[in-house]
């Protein structure tokens, strides 16, 4: 009997209350009746299905009176429900949104099998340092042999190819693998196969792997591409498979592989740093341990190459946290904006919940003195939470769906993952969880209390205040609230200076009505330097014949587009010391280009056409060139020439003479806007040798213009065309989008961080309201006391907005006080800005005060409404 | 016994064991075991309903005011302590003829096709 009564509590308590003593009478007399074992066990079983189904039904038939009654009484509080819906759906939202792409760029693993073994290696400057710069192919292949932390360990480099044939010419990013990469990886080609260690050795024949979707567009999805001949930069290679859609290595964009096949040739030099390093840890092997085997490794090397490899370290990364430490930041401070937000969301449901259970005290006192079970009365409180809660999540779901797209922007290029994160599962139980906790336990906690004992004090309290205990704790949510939303204001209020900063920041050119594109020729081809330079000539003879074009001409790299081609520098009569590291950013250019992108010649003159290789070596150089090695002097006429790092032999290189400056023009923020330049040194393109230097052969075109830019494009394409029909045009856009790429990351940023505090104003508004205007409800008798005993509309005014202003006051105190503490963690992000700028927080706390005024003034307008009379008739 | 006619409307048809509890206590009030006997008499053992079907349906015939809860008990020499006893209201009379009625009709319209035994 005892089994049938613990069987009887999946019924409802008021259904058990009624009828268990009941059910359990007839079913101890039919036990009696039952004969035999077999008989008993069907009377069990049938047992056991009546009460599971008759459960079931009893608690489907109650919710759905409580959904009836639940919906009534919120039909009654439409105000109620709707800003509990909307606020619900704000903070899950945010947080749904946040949690998303941090979730994705930070802490998912990278979609590659046991990926958490994959790392990078990298070399380091000195011993000691963190930092990380690429290996030389001599340095990679010491490393793969003498290192036994690592299962595999692989190189790559990546790069772009023009693919001719099957279609327009196409430049497609791309990169050269050694075959360990791929294995080690452990993806496996979705058709064909990858590299052989065969096809990955000098003058091996070409062959290739296309992505997923370049397989799609370009070739339709065709199973029949493998085997088929492509020409990457004229040179033939054979497609032997195709990887899986989620396949990006090493970024995003890659389009497709080709194996490493390095010469003989690349292993002669130590300092010729150009490969990365990819490896994967073997089972067991820490971080820890694989870093301080590559550091022995490294000290091995420096006393066998002493001159080559003086002071180079090794150090060992996790492939996973290789996102730069700005993008990390940048979404640590999102994800903390969106828990700021949640947070405020809950305090002001919790407000809310709790505004509800007092004022619907006396309803649930008459209805329990009714005689309505204290379960029946939670479980429809339950079922009120619950339901609000929910359509505030799904709600939530919607916004951050939304949202998604716009935040996606903050993935950083430079990862192997897809750019979308998508919603999972986690996340939504995540954001689920949160609401519900918050609507339930606010909900539900004040009522299980008022329902208590105290029932009757209800009662007999009437709905007049509450105890002024849950008037504080509703005070302390709103100063909470404020607190959090001061914090979010000055953190996008900073974040809004360091962007006007940046956008201010003088590039050193004009980028106003300059198109750009990319000719990037292909090597054997293009190898003879007069071969080079006709096709230059050619293209900008004719461009600069177009109407509107005032003038054109062709770089090595535009600014920013590129920010390396670092070279040494050692210039005459300045004692070049070892430590100095003195290096310049290095450009061949035709002439025309200072013209072009409007950087000023301070002195002497452009490049020329008559600068050829068989004249004098020149060089034009920028102001801070000449700070650094003859600063007050004249450098016209002035020689310098490139060094080696390392301080090896100069002249390897044939047009390594001595160079002569004939020019100084103004500086360039070459590495963008926000970093750091070197000084630049330009050479004139004819003056680039004939057989090295490829990667430095004038690719950029740039050309000033006023007019249509859709009809100046249309016109360069059908230039190139003519020039070289396979010749593949790319990256057209303006120097001003070049610029603005600069700033994106930030503008997105700014725009998430500000639509975050936006939103925690507007709901700390929302929630100094609600109080106010709960607290004006409850004590409008004192407040017609006070108008009867003679108290002025100015002096209830007054009363009101005071109390508002007080909790805002210590709101905005905290949250100075907080921004104040925290403000370092920001610095990273604020270019500058100082993480404590006066300004901001000045505005922020004004703003925060303009709101708890703007959430004051109707409660008190309100309260100035009260008539006396009236309220002291009502008891 | 003018119960209005919308009201009755709205309950049919009347699930299966709500018509045969209205039967049982059609004549007699019963406590719910027998309630149960009686059907299984009716029926000639053919419906046995369970507890929990038996308890959900009262629950709900007594709010829709089908049947109602005795206060006052029968004799005490027929009484049994634990045991709640339940009479028809008025109301539940009426439901219970309206579905017999729906029932024959749906009997004379089967018979008419010849689906049914009688005369047509």
């Amino acid at each position: 009997m005892r089994a049938y009564g613990w069987l009887l509590r999946l019924l409802p308590v008021s259904f058990r209350s009624e009828y268990a003593a009941e059910m359990g009478a007839i079913f101890a007399r039919r036990r009696r009746d039952a004969r035999g074992p077999l008989a008993l066990a069907g009377l069990w079983a049938d047992a056991v299905r009546d009460v599971a189904t008759c459960g079931a039904r009893v608690h489907l038939d109650i919710l759905r009176q409580d959904l009836r009654y639940v919906g009534r009484s919120l039909g009654r509080a439409p105000g109620f429900a709707l800003t509990v819906v909307v606020v619900a759906a704000l903070g899950v939202g945010a947080t749904t949104a946040a949690f998303s792409i941090t979730d994705h760029v930070l802490v998912r693993p990278l979609p590659f099998p046991a990926a958490e073994r994959l790392v990078q290696l990298w070399q380091a400057q000195s011993r000691d340092s963190m930092s990380r710069v690429e290996l030389s192919p001599a340095n990679f292949r010491d490393w793969q042999r003498t290192s036994t932390s690592f299962e595999a360990m692989g190189a790559f480099n990546r790069g772009s190819d023009n693919l001719v044939g099957d279609g327009e010419p196409e430049r497609l990013d791309s990169a050269i693998l050694t075959a360990e990469v791929i294995p080690l990886l452990g993806t496996r080609p979705l058709l064909g196969r990858a590299f052989t260690p065969e096809e990955d050795r000098e003058g091996a024949p070409g062959t290739l792997l296309l992505s997923y979707g370049l397989w799609q567009e370009r070739f339709a999805g065709d199973p029949g591409v493998l085997g088929r001949k492509l020409l990457l930069d004229d040179e033939p290679y054979q497609v032997i498979g195709v990887m899986p859609r989620g396949f990006h290595f090493p970024r995003r964009e890659t389009r497709l592989w080709r194996p490493m096949r390095l010469e003989s040739g690349a292993f002669e030099r130590r300092d010729d740093l150009w490969l990365e390093c990819v490896a994967r840890l073997r089972p067991g092997v820490s971080l820890e341990k694989a870093q301080a085997e590559m550091r022995l490794v490294a000290a091995q090397l420096e006393r066998q190459y002493p001159r080559e490899n003086e002071d180079v370290g090794a150090n060992v990364v996790k492939l996973r946290d290789q996102v730069s430490q700005q993008a990390r930041g940048l979404l640590l401070a999102l994800f903390g904006a969106a828990l700021g937000v949640l947070l405020i969301a809950c305090t002001n449901l919790a407000s809310l919940f709790l505004a509800r259970a007092l004022e619907r005290r006396k309803e649930l006192a008459v209805r329990a003195a009714l005689g309505a079970g204290r379960e029946r009365l939670l479980r429809q409180l339950l079922t009120e939470s619950l339901l609000l809660a929910t359509a505030g999540g799904l709600l939530g779901v919607l916004l951050a769906l939304a949202a998604l797209p716009l935040v996606a922007r903050l993935v950083p290029n430079a990862l192997p993952i897809a750019e979308t994160p998508a919603l999972d599962l986690r996340i939504l139980a995540f954001a689920a969880l949160m609401t519900l906790v918050t609507a339930v336990g606010f909900g539900l906690a004040p009522a299980l209390r008022s329902l208590g004992d105290r029932a009757a004090v209800g009662l007999r309290e009437g709905a007049r205040a509450g105890s002024s205990g849950r008037e504080r704790l509703r005070s302390l949510l709103v100063v909470a609230e404020i607190t959090v939303s001061v914090v979010l204001l000055i953190s996008s209020g900073l974040l809004i200076r360091a962007l006007v900063r940046v956008q201010s920041i003088d590039p050193g050119f004009e980028p106003a009505g300059v198109m750009t594109l990319r000719t990037t020729l292909p090597m054997p081809k293009y190898q003879p330097i007069a071969a080079r330079a006709g096709f230059c000539a050619s293209v900008l003879g004719e461009v600069r014949a177009l109407p509107g074009v005032t003038s054109a001409a062709y770089t090595s790299f535009l600014p920013i587009v590129m920010g390396g081609g670092i070279w040494r520098i050692e210039a005459e009569g300045h004692e070049a010391r070892p430590e100095e590291g003195r290096t310049a950013s290095m450009r061949y250019l035709t002439p025309g280009y200072f013209a072009t992108l409007g950087i000023p010649i301070r002195k002497g003159r452009d490049v020329a056409e008559a600068d050829t290789a068989a004249g004098l070596q020149v060089a034009v150089v920028s102001e801070s060139f000449v700070e650094r090695y003859w600063p007050g002097q004249n450098p016209i006429g002035r020689r310098f020439r490139f060094g080696l790092l390392g301080g090896g032999a100069i002249g390897v290189i044939g047009s390594f003479q001595d160079r002569t400056i004939v020019g100084v023009v103004g500086d360039v923020k070459v590495r963008g806007l926000e970093r750091r330049s070197e000084p630049q040194v330009y050479l004139p393109y004819r003056q680039q040798p004939e057989n090295s230097m490829g990667f430095y052969t004038p690719q950029d075109l740039a050309v000033k213009y006023t007019g249509d830019p859709g009809a100046l494009v249309a016109a360069l394409r059908r230039i190139v065309a003519r020039a070289d029909p396979q010749q593949p045009v790319a990256d057209v856009r303006t120097l001003e989008t070049i610029v603005a790429t600069q700033t994106a990351p930030r503008r997105v940023q700014v725009r998430v961080l500000a639509a975050f505090a936006a939103v925690a104003v507007l709901l700390a508004g929302i929630g100094i309201h609600g109080l106010l205007a709960f607290t004006v409800a409850s004590r409008s008798q004192e407040i017609g006391v006070r108008r009867a005993l003679g108290a002025r509309t100015a002096d209830i005014l007054d009363l009101v907005v005071r109390h508002g202003l007080r909790l805002a006051a210590l709101g905005v105190g905290l949250g100075l006080l907080l921004a104040y503490a925290a403000g370092q963690s920001l610095e990273a992000l604020l270019a500058g800005v100082s993480p404590r700028d006066a300004t901001t927080f000045a505005a922020a706390a004004g703003l925060a005060f303009v709101t708890a005024l703007g959430g004051s003034l109707l409660p008190a307008w309100r309260a100035a409404q009260v008539d006396p009379l009236k309220v002291i008739r009502v008891e | 016994m003018a119960e209005p006619r919308a009201e009755i409307e709205a309950l049919l048809p009347l699930p299966l064991a709500t018509f045969h509890i209205l039967l049982a206590l059609a004549d007699d009030d019963r406590h719910g075991y027998a309630i149960l006997q009686e059907v299984a008499r009716r029926t000639a053992g053919e419906l046995k309903l369970s507890a929990g079907t038996l308890y959900r349906s009262i629950q709900r015939m007594l709010e829709d005011g089908l049947i109602v809860e005795l206060r006052e008990r029968p004799a005490p020499e027929e009484d049994d302590e634990r045991r709640r006893y339940y009479r028809i209201t008025p109301l539940g009379s009426a439901v219970a003829r309206a579905e017999a009625a729906r029932l024959s009709a749906l009997v004379r319209m089967a018979r008419a096709v010849g689906l049914a035994p009688g005369r047509a």
